[in-house]
C-alpha cells in the first residue's frame, strides 16, 4: 500500500469509492436475509413449544452448532479460496483416538489438549501438501483423507472404546463459564470475532478473496498463492483439533465412529452462510447466523419430537430455498428492467 | 423493539400456563431407539404404548437419531430435558458417551434406565437386559428335550470357540442338562458364524451321528445354516433344529419343519417391561438399587444385581403359532 490515494478534495471532484452507502449494502445482503431466517425460526419455535425460551435449554441448544461453527469458520475461509476439505470430521476421529490413546499412557489435561491441536495441524499439513505441493484438486484429496484418518483410527480401537479421561479435561465440553454461558459458546463467540477481523480486516483475508476469485491474477500481483492455501489448510486442520477436544471432552470417550458425517453439516453451514462454493465470496457474520439457524432448527424439531430424517429434509430444503430465493429474485428483477 | 419484548413475554407466559397442568397430569416418558425405522425399536414401541394404556395417564415419546450414532443420541436427549420428560429409557449406540448426558438429565430430575443395549452404571439408574445367561443356556436345551420326549442324541452347532457369548450359554446348558434325562449330548462344533462352514459342519454332524435328533445352534447364523443343511439332506421332522434365532430368516424353516421352535427375545415385551420400570421408578413406587424388586406388570419383577442390572424373562420362544406375527418385524 505504499501508493498514495489522489487527492480528491482538491480537483473538487468526489469519486465515489463504491457502489452503494455501507447501509445500502446491508439491506440488500444475504446476512440480513439468513438475519430474518434466524429471527422466524427463533419466533415460530417460541410459539411451537413452551420449553423454548427457557435459558438453559437455549444453553443446551448451543452444543448442537458449536463445535461444528469452530471448523466451519476455517472451512469458510478455504472455500473463499477455492478450495474445500472434506476430511474435517475424520481429523476429530483421529484427533479424539490420539488423545485417548494418550489417556490410556496417563497424558493430563495439557498434554492431551496439546496433542488434539497438534494431530489436528498434522492432517492439516498432510492435505495442504498433497493438494499445494503436488497440485492435486482438494476434494479428491480430502475425500482420500478422509478414509483415511478415520481408517487409523478403525484399526486402532476397532469396536472397543477410549474412556477414562481426566475431570479437568470435562471442562472443555461440559465447563460454564457464567451461568448458562458454556465453555464452548464462549470459545465460539471468541473464535468469530477471530476469524472475522482474520478475514475482513487483515491483508492475508483480501488475500483469500483474490486467490478464490482469480488465482492467476492473485499470483501476479505477488501474492504467494500456494502459501495462503497451505496456512487455510492448516487453519482448518487445527480447527478441526479444537473441535476434537471440545466434543471429545464432551462425550467423555472416542469410538472411532465420532462426529460420523459431520464435514457435510459443516460444508452445509457454510454454503447457507452465503459462501459462494466456488470460491471467492462470502462473510464470516453470515456464517455465524447460518450455525444458529440449523442449531435452532434442530433444537426446535427436537423438542416437538420431529424424526431425526424428517429435520434432515427440512435443512436440505432450507438450504434450497435460501440459495434458490435470491437468484430468483433477482432473475424476476432483471426481466422488469428489460 | 417494545413490540417484541412484549411478544416475547407472552410467550414466556404461555410456556408457563401450558407447561404446568400438562406436567401435573401426564408422566412422559422417552424411548429413545438407537436408530428410528429398525423394525426390532418399532416393535418395543409397540409395547410400550402397550404399557401406557394399561397405566393410563402416560404418555410416550417414542423417539431416536437418524443413524446408529452417540451425537445423535445427545441431541435427541438433550432435547427430552429440555421438555422436562419424567422418564428416559435407552437402548445405547455408545455405553460411555451418554454418560455425561445422561447424568445432566439425572441431575434434573429425569429417571433414566436403559434397556437392551446398556449405559454404564454411572449414567442410569438400572439396566433392563432382555435374559441372562443362565435362562438362555437353559432355554436351549429346554427347546431341544420338549420335542423329544423319548430322549436321544443333540449336537450343538455353536459360532467360534473363542466367542464368548456362546461359550458362557453351553457352559450354563451343560450345568442344568441333568435336568432333562434320556438328552444326550454328543458333540460341540464350530461354525465360525459363516453361513458355509456353518452348513458344512451341520452335515458333517448328520453323518458322524446317524441317530442325531436335533441340532442345538445358540447362534443367528448357525441355526439358519443347519436349518438349511437338514432341509437339503431331507431330514426336516427327523432332525429338529433349535437354537437361538431371527424369525425374519428362520419363518421358512419353521414352515419346512426342519425348525420345530426356537427362541429369541421378544422386543414388544422389552418396550413393554422398559416402560413399566421408567414409570414405576419415575411414580416413585420403587428405587432402583442392589436387590430391589421392581414390579414390571404382565411381566413379572426385575431383580436388580449389585450392578443395577436386571434380567426380564426367559428367551421368548417362536413356533408355527406365532412365527407369522414377527416375521416382518425382526
Amino acid at each position: 500500500m505504499s501508493v498514495t490515494a489522489p487527492d480528491t478534495v482538491t480537483t473538487g471532484r468526489q469519486i465515489p469509492d463504491r457502489l452503494k452507502s455501507p447501509l445500502q449494502r446491508f439491506l440488500a445482503s444475504w446476512e440480513l436475509l439468513l438475519l430474518g431466517v434466524a429471527i422466524a425460526v427463533f419466533v415460530i419455535n417460541s410459539f411451537a413449544s413452551p420449553y423454548f425460551l427457557d435459558p438453559w435449554n437455549l444453553s443446551d441448544a448451543t452444543f448442537n452448532f458449536t463445535e461444528k461453527a469452530m471448523i466451519a469458520f476455517a472451512m469458510a475461509l478455504l472455500i473463499i479460496s477455492g478450495e474445500i476439505d472434506l476430511s474435517v470430521a475424520s481429523i476429530i476421529a483421529l484427533a479424539s483416538t490420539a488423545m485417548g490413546f494418550a489417556v490410556q499412557l496417563g497424558a493430563d489435561t495439557p498434554v492431551l489438549v496439546l496433542i488434539g491441536l497438534a494431530v489436528g495441524l498434522a492432517c492439516g499439513m498432510f492435505n495442504g501438501a498433497l493438494v499445494t505441493g503436488l497440485g492435486l484438486p482438494s476434494i479428491v484429496v480430502t475425500i482420500g483423507t478422509m478414509s483415511l484418518f478415520r481408517g487409523i483410527s478403525y484399526i486402532v480401537l476397532g469396536d472397543k472404546a477410549y474412556t477414562g479421561y481426566p475431570s479437568e479435561f470435562a471442562f472443555f465440553g461440559q465447563g460454564y463459564v457464567w451461568w448458562v454461558i458454556s465453555f464452548e459458546f464462549l470459545l465460539f463467540a471468541l473464535l468469530a470475532v477471530v476469524f472475522a477481523v482474520l478475514l475482513h480486516k487483515t491483508n492475508f483475508g483480501r488475500a483469500v478473496y483474490v486467490v478464490g476469485n482469480n488465482p492467476v491474477g492473485a499470483l501476479f500481483s505477488g501474492i504467494r498463492v500456494t502459501r495462503v492455501k497451505f496456512a487455510l489448510f492448516l487453519l482448518t486442520g487445527l480447527m478441526s483439533g479444537v473441535a476434537a477436544i471440545c466434543l471429545t471432552s464432551r462425550l467423555g470417550a472416542t469410538r472411532p465412529s465420532i462426529a460420523f458425517g459431520w464435514e457435510l453439516e459443516v460444508v452445509t453451514m457454510v454454503v447457507l452462510g452465503g459462501v459462494s462454493i466456488l470460491g471467492g465470496s462470502g462473510s464470516i457474520p453470515g456464517v455465524v447466523v447460518a450455525a444458529f439457524v440449523m442449531g435452532m432448527v434442530t433444537f426446535g424439531f427436537g423438542l416437538l419430537n420431529v424424526p431425526g430424517i424428517v429435520m434432515s429434509i427440512f435443512i436440505g430444503l432450507l438450504l434450497i430455498g435460501v440459495i434458490a430465493l435470491p437468484r430468483i429474485a433477482r432473475q424476476l428483477l432483471a426481466k422488469r428492467k428489460v | 423493539m417494545k413490540l417484541w419484548k412484549s411478544l416475547l413475554a407472552a410467550t414466556a407466559m404461555a410456556a408457563v400456563a401450558m407447561a404446568s397442568p400438562a406436567q401435573a397430569e401426564d408422566k412422559r416418558i422417552a424411548l429413545v431407539v438407537k436408530a428410528l425405522g429398525i423394525g426390532f425399536f418399532e416393535a418395543a414401541a409397540k409395547g410400550a404404548e402397550e404399557a401406557a394404556k394399561e397405566l393410563g395417564g402416560v404418555e410416550i415419546i417414542y423417539t431416536g437419531p437418524t443413524d446408529t450414532t452417540a451425537e445423535g443420541q445427545i441431541e435427541v436427549i438433550n432435547a427430552l430435558i429440555a421438555q422436562k420428560v419424567d422418564a428416559i429409557a435407552i437402548s445405547a449406540n455408545d455405553q460411555d458417551a451418554l454418560v455425561p448426558a445422561l447424568k445432566k438429565a439425572m441431575d434434573r430430575g429425569i429417571t433414566v434406565i436403559s434397556w437392551d443395549s446398556g449405559v454404564a452404571p454411572e449414567g442410569r439408574q438400572l439396566h433392563l437386559n432382555p435374559s441372562s445367561n443362565p435362562l438362555i443356556g437353559n432355554m436351549i436345551i429346554k427347546l431341544a428335550a420338549d420335542h423329544l420326549p423319548d430322549g436321544g442324541d443333540v449336537a450343538v452347532l455353536s459360532a467360534s470357540a473363542t466367542a464368548t457369548n456362546q461359550n458362557t450359554w453351553i457352559e450354563e446348558m451343560n450345568k442344568v442338562k441333568d435336568n432333562y434325562p434320556g438328552i444326550n449330548v454328543v458333540a460341540t462344533v464350530y461354525g465360525d458364524d459363516l453361513a458355509d462352514k456353518s452348513y458344512r459342519e451341520a452335515q458333517g454332524l448328520m453323518q458322524t451321528y446317524p441317530d442325531l435328533k436335533a441340532i442345538i445352534a445358540p447362534t443367528s447364523v448357525g441355526i439358519v445354516a443347519a436349518a438349511q443343511a437338514v432341509s437339503d439332506a431331507e431330514k426336516a421332522g427327523q432332525i429338529n433344529v433349535t437354537g437361538l434365532g431371527l424369525p425374519s430368516e428362520m419363518a421358512g424353516h419353521i414352515e419346512s419343519g426342519a425348525s420345530k421352535s426356537f427362541a429369541i427375545w421378544n422386543p414388544i415385551d422389552l418396550g413393554y417391561s422398559a416402560t413399566m420400570l421408567a414409570y414405576n421408578l419415575a411414580a416413585g413406587n420403587a428405587e432402583a438399587g442392589p436387590g430391589a424388586e421392581i414390579p414390571m406388570g404382565r411381566m413379572g419383577t426385575l431383580t436388580l444385581d449389585d450392578k443395577n442390572e436386571g434380567a426380564m424373562a426367559d428367551p421368548f420362544v417362536y413356533d408355527s403359532s406365532n412365527i407369522d406375527d414377527f416375521k416382518d418385524i425382526f
